[in-house]
């Protein structure tokens, strides 16, 4: 018997009572959802900024690698999206498209479509996120609501930088993904 | 060692373990503080919990549905009876890539079957990417805790590990400084990596996707840039439809850190084009918890570690104390299903105070089950002089004149006990602990006096 039939024939040997699959309540919550979103991703140690703010960082940063596959920034982009994502090694700055972010929690969902490559958001250095502010759900159940009948190959909650408390419990921003994470609301 | 041994070698640094307790509580506060700020939790729990009572009703169906989407996913399904066939499993894999060097994101199944010690017999390098991880990797220790992995460890003792393993400043434990140093040393490894090896916190049968969420993004760092993806996932770990990750995406963060979510939530379901991505389905022991009926509960476990934090044994013992996989309450109903003999310190390793119960974002009846463990590992091993001192007490509690006297009697003793006997090696109960004041007279003789 191979071990798929094994476990599976073991599992079926057993009398369990059958239990209901509850349905899920519409639950939301109450308060501005930009204001919640914003403070969620800064609590998250992300940033929400203007496109004003956004571009006078930008510009006074002075990046020479970035990639942008954003239609409103796309004339930042230094460097054209790889075949191979190992070429992100030395990425400074990603821009790329949200398609909708969550005020309870500040998760901002990405796909494929958004991401190009996989590895984008996780290898650049720095993070950036541009962010339609009519598109807020109050929490993860009307975002699953969204998402629901979508094909997605990978997708992805995003909520702020890669952070880590793994050495005595101080809060690290910038562990092994994007050191940062600016979100600009438009 | 049984746990009260490990517990003592724990508490001999006692400044080390006073900061242990102080910083896990400080986690379970931030629990506390940010599940308040939502006003259905105790919905939320509720529901979580009926959702893994069906998923546990109706397991073989489901694992069936996804095995069926997942494959349609263009996603590799295996099945592992044990720790054994799982390890096989993920090595010929390997071998088939010609891969002797592989990343790993944090998995507590793995560590479970062991997975690192049989890859490296079979030359095989295995780095564990999350940071903490890492850390105890180079110190060949296994986690001390299932979230905070390196919580015994304090930053003197990684700053002078850095120093001998990658070659940072000597001295400096400034955490900031000795992250970077690991995430230069990391990253290294995620771009030469050919193949990559994560857990999964949920597998939803609807669609055939698994969901695996970290706050570094070690995990999408070291699938993303490899050819091949292994996953490596308990048969416990399905959800009927991806609208339950609703549910539980919005406890696990906040039940584990106090975090409202992880920043990086995963969702796996189509290979990228010219990648693989296999799943393994195991089982090591699962399907034999799911057949005892008054432990089966164990198996909604989301691994948060909430119930550690807030375990007043957990954190004034240290995670090593356990010698289990999954240490702490959840760790010791777990454990005893898995091998009896070995673990049977461990339901006792507990006040039965139900905090770990109450904290528990999938409702397990975690101090109950550990109730249920003590029956069962006295009717296995006996206990003589537990039996011959409760004996007794059942005759002192039938009779009220000997009631009377033992009360007197106590009052008496605790006076005058020497600590010798009281602090005795061959009492453990004495260990760390001190016995109260006695009153001078009994309830019933000051109720005379003042009420009567």
């Amino acid at each position: 018997m191979s071990s798929r039939e094994k476990i599976l024939s073991a599992i079926r040997s057993l009398t369990l009572e059958a239990k209901v699959l509850p349905e899920i309540p519409n639950f939301s919550n109450s308060g501005d959802l930009v204001e919640r979103f914003t403070q969620a991703i800064s609590g998250n140690k992300g940033e929400v900024l203007s496109k004003g703010e956004f571009e006078e960082w930008f510009s006074a940063a002075g990046f020479s690698k970035v990639i942008s596959l954003s239609a409103q920034f796309s004339e930042l982009a230094t460097l054209s999206l790889p075949e191979d994502p190992h070429a992100l090694k030395t990425l400074e700055v990603a821009i790329l498209e949200g398609q909708f972010g969550v005020a309870e929690n500040g998760a901002i969902w990405l796909e494929d479509t958004q991401l190009g490559l996989r590895a984008l958001p996780f290898a650049t250095e720095h993070l950036v996120i541009v962010l339609d502010r009519n598109l807020l759900e109050d929490t993860m159940h009307q975002g699953y609501e969204k998402i629901a009948a979508t094909h997605s190959g990978f997708g992805l909650f995003l909520a702020g930088p890669s952070k880590t408390a793994d050495i005595e419990q101080s809060l690290v921003i910038g562990a092994q993904g994007a050191k940062s994470l600016r979100v600009v609301l438009v | 060692m049984t746990h009260p041994e490990s517990a003592a070698e724990f508490l001999k640094d006692s400044q080390k373990a006073k900061w242990h307790d102080e910083t896990l509580w400080f986690v379970r506060d931030k629990r506390d503080k940010v599940s308040k700020g939502i006003p259905e939790w105790e919905q939320l729990r509720e529901l979580a919990s009926s959702i893994k009572d069906n998923v546990l009703a109706n397991l073989a169906d489901y694992l069936e549905e996804f095995e069926r989407n997942a494959t349609k996913n263009g996603i590799i399904v295996h099945w592992a009876t044990d720790s054994e066939a799982h390890n096989k499993l993920v090595l010929e894999i390997l071998q088939k890539q010609d891969c002797t060097a592989v990343v790993k994101s944090k998995s507590i199944l793995t560590e479970e079957c062991h997975l690192n010690s049989y890859l490296e017999k079979h030359s095989v390098e295995v780095v564990d990417t999350d940071l903490g991880e890492r850390i105890v990797q180079f110190l060949k220790q296994p986690p001390s805790h299932i979230v905070l992995p390196a919580i015994h460890l304090k930053k003197g003792e990684i700053s002078e590990l850095f120093h001998e393993k990658l070659h940072t400043e000597k001295g400096n434990e400034d955490p900031t400084y000795l992250t970077q140093a690991a995430r230069v040393h990391l990253r290294e490894k995620f771009f030469a990596a050919k193949v990559a090896i994560t857990g999964v916190n949920f597998g939803i049968a609807e669609t055939g996707e698994f969901v695996v969420c970290t706050n570094e993004g070690n995990a999408d760092m070291g699938v993303h840039l490899a050819q091949v993806h292994i996953a490596c996932m308990g048969i416990e770990k399905i959800l009927p439809r991806r609208k339950d990750l609703g549910v539980f995406l919005r406890l696990l963060a906040r039940s584990a850190t106090g975090q409202p979510i992880t920043n990086y939530n995963s969702h796996f379901r189509n290979p990228s084009p010219g990648k693989e991505i296999h799943i393994i389905l195991v089982d090591n022991g699962r399907t034999a918890q799911l057949a005892r009926e008054k432990f089966r509960n164990s198996l909604k476990c989301i691994r948060c570690g909430a119930c550690m934090n807030t375990c007043p044994i957990y954190r004034r013992s240290g995670g090593f104390s356990y010698n289990s996989t999954v240490p702490g309450p959840i760790g010791s109903i777990l454990s005893p299903g898995l091998d009896l003999k070995k673990h049977s310190s461990l339901p006792f390793a507990s006040t039965l105070c139900g905090s770990c119960t109450d904290v528990c974002p999938v409702k397990i009846n975690i101090h109950e089950q550990l109730y249920e463990w003590r029956q069962e590992v006295t009717k296995t091993q006996g206990d003589f002089a537990k039996g011959l001192s409760m004996k007794l007490a059942n005759g002192i509690f039938k009779s009220p004149l000997a009631y009377k006297i033992s009360g007197s009697l106590m009052r008496n003793a605790l006076k005058s006990l020497p600590n010798s006997l009281i602090y005795h090696p061959l009492n453990i109960w004495g260990k760390n602990r001190n016995l109260p004041d006695a009153p001078k007279e009994s309830f019933q003789q000051w109720y005379r006096k003042n009420r009567s």
